[in-house]
């Protein structure tokens, strides 16, 4: 009745993931009964988990982002700790335990943390920067969503239902075969993954084909901000790159469930095949996380130095350059493997030259501080602090590029600092750089600096407390992954290290603390112009927050910059403030599709993890039909009359009228 | 609101402005490439566009399935080859039930376009028959095979041709239950501006898996079952 599943799936014997699980069980808990005790629900239902505005789904999508950075630094906290509690004993994790937190740490981090932060904000942003009302396709990014957010409660549920996996983020075969992995911990990621990256990859579709065919009037390609073009690039990696990811784990599953031999050892399979499948896949993957960062950093450069950004041409050939290169690198991950000297010099130098095209972006993003009035807001110093700790992150990976080198460094503690350096600096700051830069656009109020600027300077201490020892001990010869630590040379590092993470703590305490600290004083901190920061494209031309159809009528752009080329016009003609003649517009209506069919989703995926081959069918039934009504329905649309945006859009010029007269 | 007049809010600084523009266009309008002059395309272009964009990317999950055959083609582990497996007529059988079923679906789209009713949906049906014909010969052979002890367990070269062709043949089965739903669709609400953006898609999918049999039946079977 309920296949491999009963009591004996619930850790009793283990208190660490039973206690952490109670506690966040009981905060669910807790959160739903304060929103059922307000009387939330409606509210909840109609505007959020039905909404197919892209903006509220962006928001949605960096919420649980959040959520899931806080619950992957967790996982960072007890690796840290339980390398210096470890020394010559056992620590407080046991090896078991210990290979699922690194696991899980891995996988929640890149999948259910820096995914969704970076889809949210392209989102968001996207659809205001081209100047357009929507996305392509609004439910379907509804139903993205909830996919992703399913495979992140999948992740989850295994804290306390089962267990996780326990090889790495990438399951690597054979290890992760049933003769290994026996456990339901493998089947969890796979199916996790799975439902997500279907998301995921919806997403791509979706906002490939929004910028490639939906854009302002006069938005021709090179009139796009640059975040709109990195964006295109991660996209177009997205819709290229996931479909190898799908097919990989397919087979990992048909070899786990129905005894295939893609990659086992016995039968003809080929372990390497994994290794080379995954990978494909895996550094793609690298520039779909980092470009977007690149274009917000772009976007934050310009802005805050009061400047166009420089070499807008060669930002855009940097970045399709990388788009492309990255599909043709994915080989240095397995130098050791033994491919042979040539295939390895081959790798080598593309993994060199791609490090030609972040350099060009480089440089053009000092060249755009250069001369330029420059304001050290929060976005800025992120921003700032992205260029001086990518270098480095960067310059090491040049030096992992070269095979020779690669083979004293491979699977070290070097190699953990590498990309940890290049994706938190790259990543993570490019995401709180974004965060804090659209927050103001999305709520209409901005953050607090000054707890903003502390969980900057917190953060970037503690990042460079945490990682450059991990440098030290990787040159030292320690490798990844090391549940306890028998050589005491590198006990000291580990010890600065676990320190490191104290101090990113006290970043992460301050970045919650901005947020309840706005979110009180909101009204102090209120935005009534919508461009809080002086910006130079689209999306700060509407209110904040920007009402459901974003603008009136649609921008008509007559060239780079286009929002800077407005308000330069405004200034000159002292804008005569007469009113355009409104068209009523339509725009789509909410639907729960994607949150039904993600409940389904969710079922088949546990169904599956479990063996309940019933629950199975009944959810891919249920996804099936909820799928038909959707399509059955006959009003897709609802409209938005003149009058209605007369209404609003007078209200907001008055706004913007006062504010300008105040400044007079 | 026009008697507003002096300086714009303080915020609001020119800047350094940057005389070489280097990297940037002319500004005159010329510098403005691409399909953005005429603002956002119509819902049919950009569900058709986005469509062609989703299938473009299954056919990359395909060519992963075809690079794990071709690497595993030779793997037989003592087992069958192709040659000892593949029924030749059987598969020519199959392409043209399903190459034929394409034609037909082709000829429901003309006849969507003159929004003929009958024969759109008599066209539909005949495609449906076809693909499920082609599916029902697969399962035969499917079944025949696992009989023999020649299932995907059997061998890395048994399992990556199942993976291969099975995935096809799941697709194939995808879009007769999407069929069958745009029928019963069609026939309850008529030609919609929605329905028939679907059935665009519908075509452009049933043509995507012509291209990947004829991908499948050159690579596996007839590179297969030559000596």
């Amino acid at each position: 009745m309920l296949g491999k599943l009963d009591w004996s799936a619930i850790p009793f014997d283990e208190p660490i993931p039973l206690i952490a699980a109670l506690v966040v069980f009981l905060a669910a808990i807790g959160v739903l009964a304060w929103i059922t005790v307000k009387g939330f629900w409606p509210y909840l239902w109609r505007e959020w988990i039905t909404s197919v505005d892209h903006k509220r789904i962006g928001v949605m999508y960096v919420l649980l982002a959040g959520l899931m950075l806080l619950r992957g630094f967790v996982d960072a906290i007890m690796m840290r700790t339980q390398q210096i509690a470890a020394v010559h004993g056992p620590g407080y994790l046991p090896p078991d335990h210990y290979d699922q937190i690194f696991s899980a740490h891995g996988t929640i981090m890149i999948f259910f943390g820096a995914m969704p932060f970076m889809i949210g904000l392209m989102n968001f942003v996207v659809p205001l920067q081209l100047g357009v009302r929507d996305v392509a396709f609004p439910t379907l990014n509804s139903v993205s969503f909830w996919l992703t957010a399913s495979g992140a409660l999948l992740v989850n549920i295994s804290l306390v239902i089962g267990e996780f996996a326990r090889t790495g983020w990438l399951p690597y075969a054979p290890l992760s075969e049933l003769d290994y992995s026996p456990g339901v911990g493998v089947d969890y990621y796979l199916w996790a993954i799975q439902i997500s990256g279907v998301g995921t990859l919806m997403t791509g579709v979706n906002l490939v084909a929004t910028i490639l065919k939906m854009r302002a009037p006069g938005m021709g390609y090179l009139r796009m901000p640059m975040f709109c073009w990195t964006s295109l690039a991660a996209n177009l990696l997205i819709v290229a790159a996931f479909p190898i990811l799908t097919a990989t784990l397919a087979m990992l599953t048909l070899d786990r469930y129905l005894g295939f031999h893609f990659f086992t050892n016995g039968a003809g399979g080929n372990p390497m095949m994994f290794m080379n499948l995954i990978w494909a896949w895996g550094h793609p993957e690298v520039y779909i996380l980092v470009l977007p960062a690149f274009g917000i950093f772009s976007e934050v450069f310009s802005t805050f130095s009061s400047k166009p950004l420089f070499g807008y041409r060669s930002m855009v050939a940097a970045t399709l350059f990388i788009c492309i290169v990255s599909f043709m690198v994915w080989l240095h991950h397995f130098f050791t493997m033994g491919a042979g000297a040539d295939v390895n010099a081959a790798f080598g130098i593309a993994t060199s030259i791609i490090a030609v095209g972040t350099g060009v972006k480089v440089y053009n993003w000092l060249f755009t501080m250069y001369g330029g009035r420059i304001r050290f807001d929060t976005p800025m110093l992120w921003a700032i602090g992205f260029i001086t700790t990518f270098t480095i992150g960067g310059m090491t990976g040049v030096l992992l590029a070269v095979p020779p080198a690669d083979f004293m460094l491979h699977n070290s503690m070097f190699l953990v600092a590498h990309f940890h350096n290049v994706i938190i600096a790259g990543v993570l700051f490019g995401a709180f750089a974004g965060f804090t830069y659209w927050f103001p656009k999305a709520f209409g109020f901005r953050l607090h600096e000054g707890w903003g600027k502390a969980a900057f300077w917190f953060t970037l201490l503690g990042f460079i407390l945490v990682f450059l020892p991990l440098y030290i001990v990787g040159l030292q010869g320690m490798t990844r992954r090391l549940q306890h630590i028998e050589i005491d040379p590198w006990v000291p590092w580990l010890i600065v290290a676990a320190c490191g993470i104290l101090v990113m703590i006290v970043g992460a305490a301050c970045q919650i603390t901005q947020l309840v600290v706005s979110i009180r004083h909101r009204d102090e901190l209120r935005d009534e112009t919508g461009d809080p920061w002086d910006g130079r494209s689209l999306e700060w031309s509407t209110s904040s927050p920007p009402p459901s159809f974003n603008f009136a009528r649609l921008p008509h752009v007559g060239g780079e910059e286009a929002y800077w080329t407005i308000k330069q016009r405004r200034i000159e003609m002292q804008d005569s403030g007469e009113e355009p003649a409104y068209e009523p517009i339509e725009m789509p209506k909410n639907s729960p599709t994607g949150f039904v069919a993600a409940f389904f989703a969710t079922l088949v995926g546990f169904a599956l993890i479990w063996h309940i081959w019933w629950l199975a069918i009944i959810g891919l039934v249920g996804a099936y039909a909820t799928f038909v009504v959707f399509a059955w329905r006959d009003v897709a649309d609802y409209e938005v009359s003149a009058e209605e945006l007369e209404r609003i859009e007078r209200a907001g010029r008055a706004a913007w009228f006062k504010h300008r007269e105040e400044l007079a | 609101m026009s008697a507003v007049s002096g300086a714009l809010p303080g915020a609001i600084s020119p800047g350094r402005p940057d005389p070489h523009r280097l990297g940037h266009g002319s500004g005159h309008g010329h510098g403005a490439t691409g399909h953005g002059e005429g603002g956002p395309a119509s819902k049919f272009v950009t569900v058709a566009y986005g469509f062609w964009i989703f299938l473009l990317s299954d056919i990359i999950m395909f060519s992963a399935f075809f690079a794990a055959y071709a690497v595993l083609a030779k793997e037989i582990a003592g087992g069958p080859a192709g040659r000892d497996l593949f029924e030749l007529p059987r598969v020519a059988i199959q392409t043209g039930l399903l190459l034929t079923s394409s034609f037909t679906c082709g000829l429901g789209s003309l006849a969507s376009h003159r929004r003929d009713m009958v024969w759109t949906q008599i066209w539909l049906l005949v495609t449906g028959i076809l693909g499920a014909a082609f599916l029902i010969l697969e399962v035969q052979e499917f079944a025949g095979m696992i009989e023999e002890g020649a299932g995907p367990s059997r061998s890395a070269f048994l399992s990556a041709f199942f993976a291969l062709v099975g995935c096809h043949g799941l697709h194939v089965g995808m879009g007769l239950l999407w069929l069958g739903t745009m029928i019963a669709q069609l026939w309850v609400k008529g030609f919609r501006a929605d329905i028939l953006r679907r059935l665009q898609c519908f075509n452009l999918f049933w043509h995507a898996l012509d291209i990947i049999w004829i991908a499948i039946f050159t690579l596996v079977y007839l590179l297969g079952a030559s000596p």
